[in-house]
């Protein structure tokens, strides 16, 4: 056990670095700091340029385009990432669909999809959670019903992130309404353009637009579209849940977070001083950098137990709980550095006066970011439904 | 020790409650934020000449009801709990405070067109580099003949679209942060000299970037007192801000509790799950300890400079810290719907978070306190 990185890691990382500050795309830089909005193209870019190195998806079997890396080398990868401000690339295919599809989707379907997902072809989008069913997500009620080789399917999908780019979506569906509620679930993939569907925007607090409705009126899905067996399909929203937790911890991105704090805090005065001298300050971004080790360390013994044969579990609620607080965190202090800069709302900025500028440019978003990110500790199963989980799954009680 | 309203009071906050319920539902709240003025002036003018509650703080000399901070507190909380984007705070709590505190022509002059409601006033006192340190000032007054030239950047200043007089924090003399040598203002808000960027703030307010450029004013738009005044009349707008924020949290609680009745998972309202029924009842808590300590310092606003800022300090920390709870609470509660613009939690939250450093956040008001009150 050895908390150095090896000869050839450090090797690995000059490479990283190097690759990353050749081919990362102009236009995209600084824009994750500034917490610009990005579009469907600035995702692309990114993703396209990995893709063709071979490096889009590092924690995928090499069989299926993965890049074999180590555990450190992974962690090596979405430090260096994170440190030069990359956008993080878009989750849904790279990390959800594609995962499940690898380890239940027969042949063809992986055939199918799998060099698309790395390629960036399709964008893809998750038909979980439904008005009625959120955290009891195996309540869900969106139905599809069997006609010879198809499937139809009825209902509504909520808080659909990026669903008005996707060409397909991965879609929780009640195939057997008489069956207990888990075991009457499919799993389907469904093409975003067959008629019957519709994508509805939900504006966030900030002024977003990142989810959506999306509604199913008698959507035809081929039957060749469901991933495993029917009925079965919540063995597969599982696995995709207890995936996505892991990643939902953000331990990289958050330590550029705190290490811009950092660095703004440190310029920003608060009377004679910077605000990174303020006592009250310092201590609570000591108090995050101490978490935030906490987490980072909780992590890397989880990808070792991973590496080491054993599947993400319960333990994965863990990082989702602190990562998600952790995240929060960055954006209250962000908003307190802003001080009175946090009030104007950027949106509203008349075009014209070029000459005031309102505010530093990185306290522009802070309160929208703020508001935003409460998300954080709702989504991927909310912070309560990952404490049940620890209690049930882990305390047996 | 008395702690009860009179019935003036108790009168005084039903008619505004009641005018509000009429006319401040949260549809219509929206039309007026997305209002190219940002608000709609009718309600002001009943606020004002119609039902007179602008007169509610002002003496009878001056054609107000004689009432003073408790009446301030009944209003903000009325405003707050349907998070009202009327300029109250900067016009009626801030610049008649002011008014008051100074007496004499100014206040004969002005007074009545507050309660009239021709008067509408903005607060310039903050600046980019400010923080909440009041004395932290580089807009400068510099003595010119019988008057004085104005030359600055005022930030974010709330209701300053709307106002007719601004109340100008500005330096006549000494260095950045020194006390001596910041004076208040009271001037047209159209005095040539002065330029404005306008925006909407995250809280549904409009406000301004004010810019002075060798404004000339009058001598006797210096309203005398210094720094003291300016500091006695923040105390009084930060008590009324968490007044304002006391109403907030009542709505916060209620509106969670409703919608947990309502929301169904795992076969039963989520009401009945223990882990949400304890952070309810620390957002009662909370908002319980929100109107004692609002109530507190509302008492307290009369008492010397030290105590009342000792006094007013520990009120607006424990605001501030009770309203993060409230409002993240809040949200968290009520999941994903909690954190679009669709349902009225939400706003409340945006106006609570904002409340929070308004005036000073929670570490700005105990370092305060503590250099009040702690040997060092």
């Amino acid at each position: 056990m050895d908390l150095e990185f090896s000869p050839e890691d450090i090797a690995f990382r000059d490479e990283v670095r190097t690759f990353i500050a050749e081919n990362y795309p102009a236009e995209l830089r600084g824009k994750q700091d500034e917490g610009d909005e990005l579009s469907k193209e600035d995702f692309l870019s990114w993703h396209k340029v990995l893709y063709k190195k071979g490096w889009v998806a590092p924690a995928w079997p090499v069989e299926y385009g993965g890049t074999g890396w180590t555990v450190t080398q992974r962690y090596i990868w979405s430090e260096e990432t994170a440190r030069a401000d990359c956008i993080r690339l878009m989750p849904f295919g790279l990390t959800m669909v594609g995962p499940v599809i690898y380890t239940f989707g027969t042949p063809e379907q992986k055939a199918k999809f799998l060099p698309r997902i790395l390629s960036g072809e399709d964008w893809w989008c998750q038909g979980y959670s439904e008005p009625g069913s959120g955290s009891d997500l195996a309540s869900l009620r969106t139905r599809a019903v069997r006609d010879g080789d198809h499937y139809i399917v009825n209902g509504q999908k909520t808080w659909t992130t990026m669903a008005q780019h996707a060409d397909w979506g991965f879609f929780l569906v009640r195939t057997n309404p008489d069956a207990k509620q888990q075991e009457g679930i499919s799993f389907l993939l469904v093409d975003m353009k067959t008629p019957g569907i519709e994508v509805r925007p939900i504006i966030t607090l900030g002024g977003e637009h990142e989810v959506n409705e999306v509604f199913l009126e008698d959507v035809r899905v081929p039957v060749e579209n469901r991933v495993y067996e029917e009925d079965k399909g919540w063995t597969c929203a599982k696995f995709l849940l207890a995936h996505e937790r892991v990643g939902i911890a953000g331990v990289a991105a958050s330590k550029r977070g705190i290490e811009r704090i950092r660095q703004i805090a440190a310029n920003e005065l608060d009377g004679e001083k910077p605000l990174l001298a303020n006592p009250f300050f310092r201590r609570k971004v000591a108090e995050l950098e101490m978490d935030l080790t906490a987490l980072e360390y909780t992590e890397l013994r989880t990808l070792a137990g991973e590496a080491a044969g054993k599947g993400p579990g319960a333990e994965s609620s863990v990082l989702k709980i602190k990562g998600s607080e952790i995240q929060q965190r960055l954006t209250e202090l962000t908003l307190e550095m802003a001080g009175h800069y946090g009030a104007p709302y950027f949106r509203s900025f008349g075009e014209g006066d070029n000459e005031h500028g309102i505010g530093p440019a990185w306290a522009n978003r802070a309160a929208p970011t703020y508001f935003n990110t409460r998300k954080t500790t709702i989504y991927g199963g909310s912070n309560e439904i990952q404490r049940n989980i620890i209690a049930k799954m882990v305390l047996g009680l | 020790m008395d702690l009860s309203f009179t019935e003036t009071q108790d009168m005084l906050r039903d008619t505004l409650a009641r005018f509000l319920a009429d006319t401040y539902d949260f549809e219509t709240r929206k039309k007026m934020l997305a209002s190219p003025e940002g608000r709609d002036p009718g309600i002001w003018r009943a606020l004002s000449s119609e039902l007179g509650l602008t007169s509610a703080p002002f003496a009878e000399e001056h054609g107000g009801m004689g009432g003073g901070a408790i009446e301030n507190m009944i209003m903000m909380e009325e405003l707050g709990k349907v998070i009202a984007i009327e300029p109250w705070l900067q016009t009626v709590v801030i610049g008649g405070g002011a008014l008051k505190a100074v007496g004499g022509a100014v206040a004969d002059a002005v007074i009545p067109g507050i309660i009239a409601g021709d008067t509408t006033i903005a607060f310039a006192y903050a600046e980019p580099q400010g923080r909440y340190n009041l004395a932290d000032i580089g807009t400068t007054a510099k003595a010119d003949g019988a008057g004085y030239v104005l030359n600055g950047h005022k930030a974010s200043v709330y209701a300053a679209p709307w106002a007719t007089h601004l109340l100008v924090t500005a330096r006549t003399g000494g260095s950045r942060r020194e006390r001596a040598g910041v004076e208040l203002f009271l001037i047209d808000a159209n005095s040539p000299g002065i330029s404005r960027r306008d925006y909407a703030t995250v809280d549904g307010f409009r406000a301004s970037e004010v810019y002075f450029e060798n404004c000339a004013i009058p001598g006797d738009a210096l309203l005398p007192g210094g720094i003291d005044l300016i500091e006695r009349i923040v105390d009084e707008a930060t008590v009324a801000v968490c007044a304002e924020g006391s109403g907030i949290a009542r709505k916060l609680l209620e509106g969670t509790v409703e919608y947990t009745k309502q929301r169904k998972q795992f076969g039963q309202p989520i009401g009945k799950f223990q882990a949400l029924q304890h952070r309810m009842a620390d957002m009662l808590i909370e908002a319980e300890q929100i109107a004692s300590m609002t109530l507190m310092g509302t008492l307290r606003l009369n008492i010397p400079a030290a105590e009342r800022k000792a006094a007013v300090s520990l009120v607006k920390a424990k605001v501030s810290r009770g309203l993060k709870i409230a409002g993240q609470s809040a949200v968290q509660t009520h999941g994903g719907i909690g954190i679009t613009m669709e349902l009225a939690i939400g706003h409340y939250f945006k106006r609570a978070t904002m409340i929070e450093s308004q005036f000073g956040t929670a570490d700005y008001h105990l370092e305060r306190y503590e250099a009040l009150t702690l040997p060092a």
